[in-house]
């Protein structure tokens, strides 16, 4: 194995920081899943056009192969997305920022290569299942609609790679810990390290889910199936998963980004505090996706209403601390007065354009979002576009976009080439702001008048008059989206085979804040106490409904595929 | 820990924010007594069909003013795909699907409902004024999902007292 070259250089404050490169095959392996991942959202994308453009009244799937119908379509926008996309870009950004952080070689790099392929090769058979129509049943698998076996082992395979990266990130975390005896755990390492253990615990849902329910059923060894068990068991990890997707540009956003526009981490201890409060937080909140189910009691879903109002508080957290940290870059480079130092920032850096405006929209993604959340509220917009329209900016924009600026600075230094364009970089991340602004103001809009989601509207025999323009606002936001995919991919394929080879690149990350200057209490740096609270948390929440469901489950239900 | 002073303050309004948002959700259920459904029995779809109350769906009057539906969805239509009422019934609905996951929907009230396969979905509205109603499913159930629909027609009190 090539070890990691170290140097120091000197800095502008004259202390001297140690410069590490990960090893090749490790630089190798994350621009591998990033790759995939991205290979995935192009995918993803062309399809959300076709959706787009089915609401407006231009129905374009006679013309593409493979795709035979809207919910065909449908069903992979959804799980390239926010299943591949997400889960390849993460897998590969969380190696390389513990790689980076620990300052040492992933124990081992043979293993985290053995993940990716087997992730891959799960993704293979998701992908075909997808491809020939044997899967259409949307990345929620609400059953009793039943897709291929393959479908539902191959993403089996992608969540165990998802825990092998964790076992991973431990090993090396553990050989850190023994080499710097007494050392805070390094922040972007902390990040990944704390997005991987609530994933890890969330995702328990869907294992029982697929492995002990979907898989024996779709492969005829169970004659029926629970579906409330089974989606009360998706959703157990289907909320937390967002947070799985947030982690990872929190960990930019709060340590990284500041380096990048020239400031420092405003409170070392907070930012730790609110990554530490996701672990117990992220998951006892899933009924807010069951409010109108029924079989599940009302009181159940109170307290997961209000469980979900708590997790709202760290996002609360990370904006004022992110907003003051990205503001002392903005003072350092001579911004003056209350907003002056947002111009100063450095717009014209694609990767800090594309995460500046992320957050913008997230705001109003946490907003909507809340609105869902709302218990009675949601009577108002349950299942209905308003609800894309939220999500469309929370991980389409809050994460995707912020994942393209992360490309922007690591696939040049992975792949040791120049960003190919810069200024084409700015361009897209302004035309993914403005095309998602009119798209979810569409989407929400339309979901407000009642238009509901997953729905081909354009040849809904109930389609409203009022839903129309809307409509079209959805299909005008999801073309200016499209054009910004095509500049992204642009960007990154030219980065990959036309640009000339770069000098030294940086790393952009935060300093661990001076002993003495903020003292970061011990407890904010272990992991066990908040594993005990969110076992606690989940047992108050979920218990009792669980117990219940188990006891009263009847595997009667036959699978259909009426696709 | 240092914790900066305005700081502190974003959080104790962001935990002010939320706990009154909070507490407005408590009234909407209380006050104004806007409920969500809660578990109201389960039925085997295999033979939902043939157990009462789904043997026989429709619209039955139960007291003056009061009317009880019972509705069962299946891949794609609702039965009874129409319902009849008079202005100013408290209606409840009893209903459950026979094979996939649906939705119940009537935009403009706060009719949304998912029915899910084994459960019985209940729950009550009162259709104050005369007019017409469109209901869909809202839950992605096969290719056919989007031409599933039903219509809640409300009559003036004079023509729809029976």
């Amino acid at each position: 194995m090539t070890m990691g070259a170290q140097a120091s250089i000197a800095r502008g404050d004259g202390t001297a920081q140690e410069l590490y490169r990960p090893p090749e095959t490790e630089r190798r392996l994350s621009l591998a899943f990033i790759t995939v991942g991205f290979a995935h959202l192009a995918v993803g994308i062309l399809l959300g056009l076709l959706q787009g453009l089915q609401h407006a009244g231009i129905d374009l799937y006679a013309y593409v192969p493979f795709v035979r119908h809207y919910y065909q379509g449908l069903a992979m926008h959804g799980v390239f997305n926010v299943l591949v996309f997400t889960t390849f870009f993460i897998g590969g950004f969380l190696f390389f920022v513990a790689g980076y952080g620990f300052r040492r070689p992933l124990v081992t790099s043979g293993l985290a290569w053995t993940t990716f392929w087997l992730m891959t090769a799960g993704l293979l058979l998701v992908d075909w299942a997808l491809l020939t129509n044997q899967a259409s049943v949307l990345y929620t698998s609400y059953a009793p609609l039943q897709a291929h076996p393959a479908y539902y082992l191959g993403l089996v395979l992608v969540v165990v790679g998802t825990w092998l990266q964790l076992v991973i990130l431990l090993r090396t975390f553990f050989a850190w810990r023994r080499e710097n005896p007494g050392k805070r755990t390094p922040l972007i390492a902390f990040g990944a390290l704390v997005t991987l253990i609530m994933w890890t615990m969330a995702s328990a849902g869907i294992a029982v889910q697929f492995v002990g329910f979907l898989l024996p059923w779709s492969l005829g060894w169970m004659q029926g199936i629970d579906p409330l068990l089974s989606r009360t068991l998706f959703w157990f990890t289907g909320h937390p998963i967002v947070y799985f997707w947030l982690l990872p540009a929190y960990i930019s956003w709060y340590f990284m980004l500041p380096r990048q526009v020239g400031g420092r981490l405003f409170s070392e201890s907070l930012a730790r505090l609110a990554f530490l409060l996701f672990i117990p937080l992220s998951l006892p909140v899933g009924f807010h996706h069951q409010y109108l189910d029924p079989g599940v009691s009302e009181g159940y879903k109170a307290i997961h209403a209000f469980l979900t109002f708590a997790v709202f508080m760290p996002s609360a957290m990370t904006a004022f601390t992110v907003l003051a940290s990205i503001e002392t870059g903005g003072r350092a480079r001579g911004g003056q007065g209350r907003l002056g130092w947002l111009l100063r920032l450095p717009w014209r850096d694609p990767s800090v354009a594309a995460q500046l405006l992320a957050m913008v929209l997230f705001a109003f993604g946490g907003i909507s979002g809340l609105i869902n959340a709302s218990f009675t509220v949601n009577l108002v917009v349950h299942n209905t576009l308003f609800v894309p329209g939220h999500f469309h900016l929370t991980v389409g924009t809050a994460s995707a976009l912020t994942f393209m600026g992360i490309v922007y600075w690591l696939v040049p230094y992975l792949s040791g080439r120049r960003l190919f364009s810069p200024r084409m970089g700015v361009w897209q991340a302004w035309l993914w702001f403005v095309g998602m602004t009119i798209m979810s103001r569409g989407m929400s809009w339309a979901g407000v008048l009642g238009a509901p989601r997953r729905t081909a509207l354009g040849t809904a025999p109930y389609f409203a008059a009022e839903w129309t323009v809307p409509t079209w606002l959805t299909a005008i936001g999801g073309a200016v989206l499209t054009i910004s995919g095509l500049l992204f991919f642009i960007n990154l394929i030219g980065t990959l085979t036309a640009s000339p080879r770069a000098e030294k690149l940086e790393v952009p990350v935060v300093e661990s804040a001076p002993d003495g200057q903020d003292p970061v209490p011990g407890w904010l740096d272990r992991f066990a106490p908040w594993v005990t609270a969110t076992a606690v948390l989940v047992l108050i929440s979920y218990g009792p409904t669980l117990y219940r469901l188990f006891g009263e489950m009847s595997l009667t239900i036959p699978g259909l595929r009426p696709y | 820990m240092d914790i900066d002073r305005y700081e502190r303050l974003w959080i104790m309004l962001s935990a002010a924010v939320l706990l009154s948002l909070f507490l407005a959700l408590v009234y909407s259920v209380y006050a104004l007594d806007i409920r969500l459904v809660d578990d109201a029995g389960q039925v085997d779809p295999a033979t939902a069909a043939q157990t009462p109350p789904f043997d026989e769906p429709g619209v039955y009057q139960e007291g003056p003013g009061r009317y009880r539906v019972v509705m069962v969805a299946r891949a794609w239509s609702f039965q009874p795909a129409e319902v009849r009422v008079p202005a100013g019934s408290d209606v409840t609905f009893q209903v459950t699907s026979l094979d996939v996951i649906h939705g119940f929907r009537v935009p403009y009230t706060t009719i949304n409902q998912m029915l899910i396969p084994g459960q019985v979905s209940e729950f009550r509205f009162r259709f104050a004024e005369p007019g017409e109603h469109y209901l869909f499913c809202h839950e992605y159930c096969g290719v056919g999902h989007h031409t599933m629909q039903g219509r809640i027609v409300v009559e003036t009190a004079a023509t729809g007292a029976r």
